[in-house]
């Protein structure tokens, strides 16, 4: 690296070379002032406040854009600078509501905390001043265009790392404002809230609504967490004023680098919603009553072990949940295990990616995301399956753009045309659940072609031959029978994958939730090693995790199978290992997972269930069932924030403390580690998770005595090999990414750099398999199910925020126009969505996101839930239900002839 | 957004397909959609930046600064009063509020019967006239409210 000695202040500085003066003096601990400028942005030299003199230049040179010269000798504070940024700040005051009172910037405004430094008063060119009324038509953030200097921090901010464009500068001098096109509301706009535009934003011109009138700067303190969302992961602060969240920031994470998502930034005040649990509940003659807490944990105790006790512990089941941390899953598997004695204990993961893990695991030996989140940004070719990215893992959505600007291609495969399919190179728009045979026919493009990596094949795989045997029979031609994708398209497609640099491939739920859903990881497997797009950075096979905690759950061994860090409960090692840990003689049986936890409590082998933070009444397969299914207990306890839909079944409610309100650690689907901490206090008597177990532990005659969770995250790390340097100490700031065996290792940032963690990749042949319901006479159309950016999951927590609740009320049914108009539907109308398992009614969607015979719903609303209509029916490895297809028809509300 | 729903987009494909893949041919591509529809139709400029990948917020930048382009339809007779300092001190305040009187509109409006617009200009370079405004290519200066009325009826009629 080229370094340039220049002086600034008369003080000898080094710097880069290609650094600007700002950037130098800045690290020289001199600080220029700046309006235009950000650090995350395009430097535009436009406010002209960061002016400096350099000699030998005429004129005041923009230090934030003026690149270091060696020799330079630069002045940051003589007379004409100070004079140059007085005049800049007269001008913008002039034009300025000096409103400082009462606007919510106050405080953390640079336009004010300039002024005061350059004793700048505001009445020095009286004029004309902007009269623009607020602009307030959306739930989340006002825009006050009077208090706006134009800076146009906000409009890169939208363009350059957001990639939406939802606003630019209009009109001309005095009139410039920054607006939408044809200056209609945000909402009407490609605006998809993510506020980081506020964030960006100097002065007091764009406000958060939930966070007005609530304090100021001064008045709160900054607590660094993590969202619990999804699961990217995303580091943010908690504005935390009187033991209350009033407002939240991002941080500088390693996943987010300073961005957030509506979600993320929008969809906190659930914190605070008056539903939020507070007392323990039993339910006494069939009605809720409050109990303290020693009545309801005693009681909890007595029921699991008098069921243990008459029917043997496999009639428990334990459903741990991927949105509370690492150490309370490691407990409840704990409890399942070795209080009660059974491998019964699973959790939602079941619903997104066992299919990963399972299928992961078989082709490369580790189940998780290879590469990491920041590499996406510097991959050539990204080929994204199944994954509407730009809506699930908005952040994420926002590494692709960003690499869509940098010059790579991008390749889509989704049912819908997504945001993210409209900004393709190439969208293959295949019909839900023939993803092998599109996967298979890219790889036969391939080999035909000669495009695969034979260096990579011969060195690190197995199982080729068998591959290229099996690839004989899927041209694109057969797979445009089975896809609906043209054959050419696919032909393209394959080519640009294969003959990237760097490709990485992204999925998510698309790959599987299917009753092929393993088979459909194993194929991405295949294409990946095919040409040798992993273990280098920005490659790799990367499954985008669902919920915040999802691959910590999994990593801590919430799963039937395996101990914490996937140690097998049938090999008699690791349990011996665990016994001899835990204290207890441990079963070997493989317990059961979700979907057949709830047909053995239908078929009253299951009679007690434990369910922490989880939601099964929303999120399972056909609800019906699982309703039937959990009215058949004789104990059901629910640990959770909210009275859920499950909840309301059980006879047992305890209150858990959100995370903002304990300590704990979130593992990201990049596999980091990251930590949460204590802002405020849990509501009325709400515990935090995990020492409720403890506490039930106790009750049930077994100690779990742990002072915090840096205690357990402690024990977790002597169990688990790929925790085993990870501790509390280690966790400030950016996290651990695992594997990180010992004390002294940094982490991994990418799996199977030279080797794979099984020692060589395994390709699987697999051939293409019909989902298990296919559309017939009576069910002409494929339903196929999945998220919207404004709510999350089964919406316990983002439709108790009330914004993202006030923009997305409801659910609804999306169907092609063609489609709509031959069964007379018209858009808005009410239509009954019926399949083998149920009906219900919902309001049409006419829009050709979706093809001619595929129609979606968001599983979100209990009240027109989507998994009445879902197809339990289960992929054999993983167990995972086929969530994304099933048979359906669609008629006008109250005119169907259901049930 | 009273615009027309339906505009034959024949004449703008027809500009794109000579324009869209040169760099920097934005303006080009606008003024010839105006020269072809009189104004630039806001489905006119969703295909212009579906075709060339501009955001429509950006084009909505670029025709917001530009005086010369326009987003609504524009009456069969532009009037430009004068504004300019002679005109300003000869009462060319006044003509435009008479104007704006006797068609209903304000400036940068126009007439609903798509008869007259109404702009009001810095200078024509007319000052030996003032106050002077423009109807179309026709320069008419010394007004008096009496000569507005009777040039508007005039136009009126034609």
């Amino acid at each position: 690296m080229t370094t340039v000695n220049l002086w600034i202040d008369g003080k000898n500085v080094t710097a880069r070379q290609g650094m600007t003066v700002m950037e130098a003096a800045e690290e020289a601990g001199i600080r220029i002032p700046h309006l235009c400028y950000h650090p995350l942005l395009e430097k535009t030299g436009a406010c002209r406040l960061c002016v400096v003199e350099i000699e030998g230049a005429r004129a005041l040179q923009s230090s934030c854009t003026v690149p270091v010269a060696e020799g330079m000798r630069v002045h940051t504070m003589t007379q004409r600078v100070i004079n140059a940024r007085k005049t800049v700040l007269e001008l913008l005051l002039a034009n300025h509501p000096t409103e400082c009172l009462t606007c919510e910037k106050a405080g953390d405004c640079a336009l004010q905390d300039y002024a005061y430094e350059y004793n700048v008063r505001s009445d020095v060119y009286p004029g004309k001043k902007k009269e623009y009324p607020l602009e307030d038509n959306n739930p989340f953030f006002t825009r006050d265009h009077n208090k706006c200097i134009v800076c146009g921090r906000c409009i890169r901010m939208c363009a350059d790392i957001q990639g939406q464009y939802a606003i630019d500068y209009a009109y001309r001098g005095f009139s410039t404002r920054v607006l939408t096109a044809y200056d209609e509301s945000l909402v009407d706009s490609p605006c998809v809230f993510c506020g980081n535009c506020i964030s960006v934003c100097p002065v007091g011109a764009l406000t958060p609504k939930w966070e007005r009138g609530k304090g100021r700067k001064w008045q709160y303190e900054k607590v660094r967490s993590v969202c619990p969302y999804c699961g990217v992961g995303c580091q943010i602060y908690l504005h935390v004023k009187d033991s209350k969240v009033i407002g939240v920031s991002a941080a500088d994470g390693p996943a987010n680098r300073g961005l957030l998502c509506v979600k993320g930034r929008f969809g906190q005040d659930f914190l605070e919603h008056p539903d939020r649990l507070t007392k323990p509940l039993i339910r006494v003659d069939g009605r809720f009553v409050e109990a303290e807490w020693e009545e309801a944990l005693s009681l909890v105790a007595e029921k699991l072990s008098a069921i243990r006790d008459k029917y043997g512990p496999d009639a428990l089941g334990f459903l741990s949940s991927a949105k509370v941390t690492n150490e309370e899953n490691y407990l409840m598997q704990k409890l399942a295990r070795a209080v009660f004695g059974t491998n019964n204990v699973d959790h939602c993961a079941r619903l997104c990616h066992a299919s990963s893990v399972a299928g992961l695991a078989a082709s490369f030996g580790s189940g998780a995301m290879t590469n990491s989140i920041e590499e996406i940004e510097n991959a050539d070719v990204i080929f994204v399956i199944g994954s509407n990215t730009k809506e699930a893992h908005p952040v994420i959505g926002t590494y692709i753009t960003r690499a869509i600007s940098k010059g790579a291609r991008l390749i889509v495969a989704d049912p819908r045309k997504t945001d993210l399919a409209a900004c393709a190179d190439v969208h293959l728009q295949h019909l839900p659940g023939s993803d092998v045979a599109l996967l298979n026919a890219m790889m036969h493009v391939i080999l035909r072609d000669r495009l695969h990596n034979e260096d990579f094949i011969r060195n690190r795989t197995e199982g080729f031959t068998e591959l290229k045997e099996m690839l004989e029979e899927y041209s694109p031609e057969v797979a445009e029978g089975i896809t609906g994708v043209p054959a050419d398209k696919m032909e393209i497609a394959a080519r640009i994958f294969a003959t990237a640099k760097k490709g990485t491939i992204l999925y998510s739920m698309g790959i599987t939730q299917h009753t092929t859903g393993t088979d459909n990881v194993m194929s991405i497997a295949n294409l990946a090693m095919l040409t040798g797009h992993i273990g280098r950075e920005s490659t790799g096979v990367n499954p985008l995790r669902g919920q915040n905690n999802v691959q910590g759950a999994c990593d801590m061994g919430a799963l039937p199978n395996v101990f914490p860090g996937y140690q097998r409960v049938d090999d008699p090692t690791a349990r011996g290992k665990f016994e001899k840990a835990w204290g207890r003689a441990l079963p070997d049986k493989v317990g059961l997972t979700v979907v057949e936890m709830m047909n053995a409590a239908r078929a009253g082998q299951i009679r007690g269930m434990f369910i922490m933070g989880e939601n099964p009444m929303v999120s399972d397969p056909d609800i019906s069932h699982v309703k039937e299914s959990l009215e058949q207990l004789e104990f059901l306890v629910v640990l959770d924030i909210f009275p859920t839909e499950t909840a309301q079944l059980a006879h047992v409610v305890l209150p858990a403390a959100a995370y903002a309100e304990k300590e704990g650690t979130f593992t990201n689907t990049e596999r980091r580690v990251q930590r949460i901490y204590r802002a405020v206090p849990p509501p009325g008597q709400a515990r935090p998770d995990w020492l409720v177990l403890c506490q039930i532990a106790k009750a049930a005659g077994y100690e779990m005595d742990y002072d915090s969770p840096a205690d357990i995250l402690a024990e977790v790390a002597t169990l688990t090999p790929s925790y085993g340097g990870i501790s509390y100490e280690r966790l400030d700031g950016e996290g651990l990414q695992w594997p990180c065996p010992d004390p002294g290792h940094p982490g991994t940032r990418y799996l199977h750099k030279d080797k794979f963690t099984r020692g060589l990749g395994r390709f699987y042949p697999v051939a293409f398999k019909e989902p298990a319901e296919w559309p017939d006479k009576d069910y002409p159309l494929i339903l196929s199910t999945g998220r919207v950016l404004y709510h999350y999951h089964t919406g316990s927590m983002s439709r108790r925020a009330r914004a993202l609740d006030e923009l997305v009320p409801g659910g609804y049914v999306e169907i092609h126009p063609k489609t709509a108009e031959a069964l007379g539907i018209a858009d808005g109308q009410m239509v009954r969505v019926e399949t083998r398992r149920g009906w219900v009614d919902t309001k049409a969607r006419v829009t050709d996101t979706v093809s001619q015979r595929v129609i979606f719903m968001p599983f979100h609303f209990a009240e027109a839930a989507a998994n009445v209509l879902t197809n339990p029916a289960l992929d054999p490895v993983a167990k995972i239900p086929e969530l994304k297809v099933c048979a359906a028809r669609v008629t006008l509300a109250g005119k169907g002839d259901a049930q | 957004m009273s615009q027309p729903q339906t505009i034959n987009l024949d004449a703008v494909r027809e500009i794109l397909s000579r324009h869209k893949d040169t760099k920097g041919a934005l303006i080009t591509v606008l003024q010839e959609i105006q020269e072809a529809y009189g104004y630039l139709p806001r489905p006119a400029l969703s295909e212009v930046s579906a075709a060339m990948g501009v955001p429509l917020s950006k084009i909505f930048g670029v025709v917001t600064f530009y005086a010369q382009f326009h987003l609504k339809p524009r009456g069969k007779h532009v009037i430009r009063v004068c504004l300019g300092t002679a005109c300003h001190v000869r009462g060319g305040e006044r003509m435009l509020e008479k104007v704006g009187e006797i068609l209903g509109i304000g400036p940068g409006e126009t007439t609903d019967d798509q008869k007259f617009t109404l702009e009001r200009v810095a200078c024509l370079g007319a000052c030996g006239l003032a106050p002077a405004l423009m109807i179309g290519d026709q320069t008419y200066g010394r007004l008096t409210g009496k000569r507005v009325e009777e040039l508007i009826k005039q136009y009126r009629e034609n």
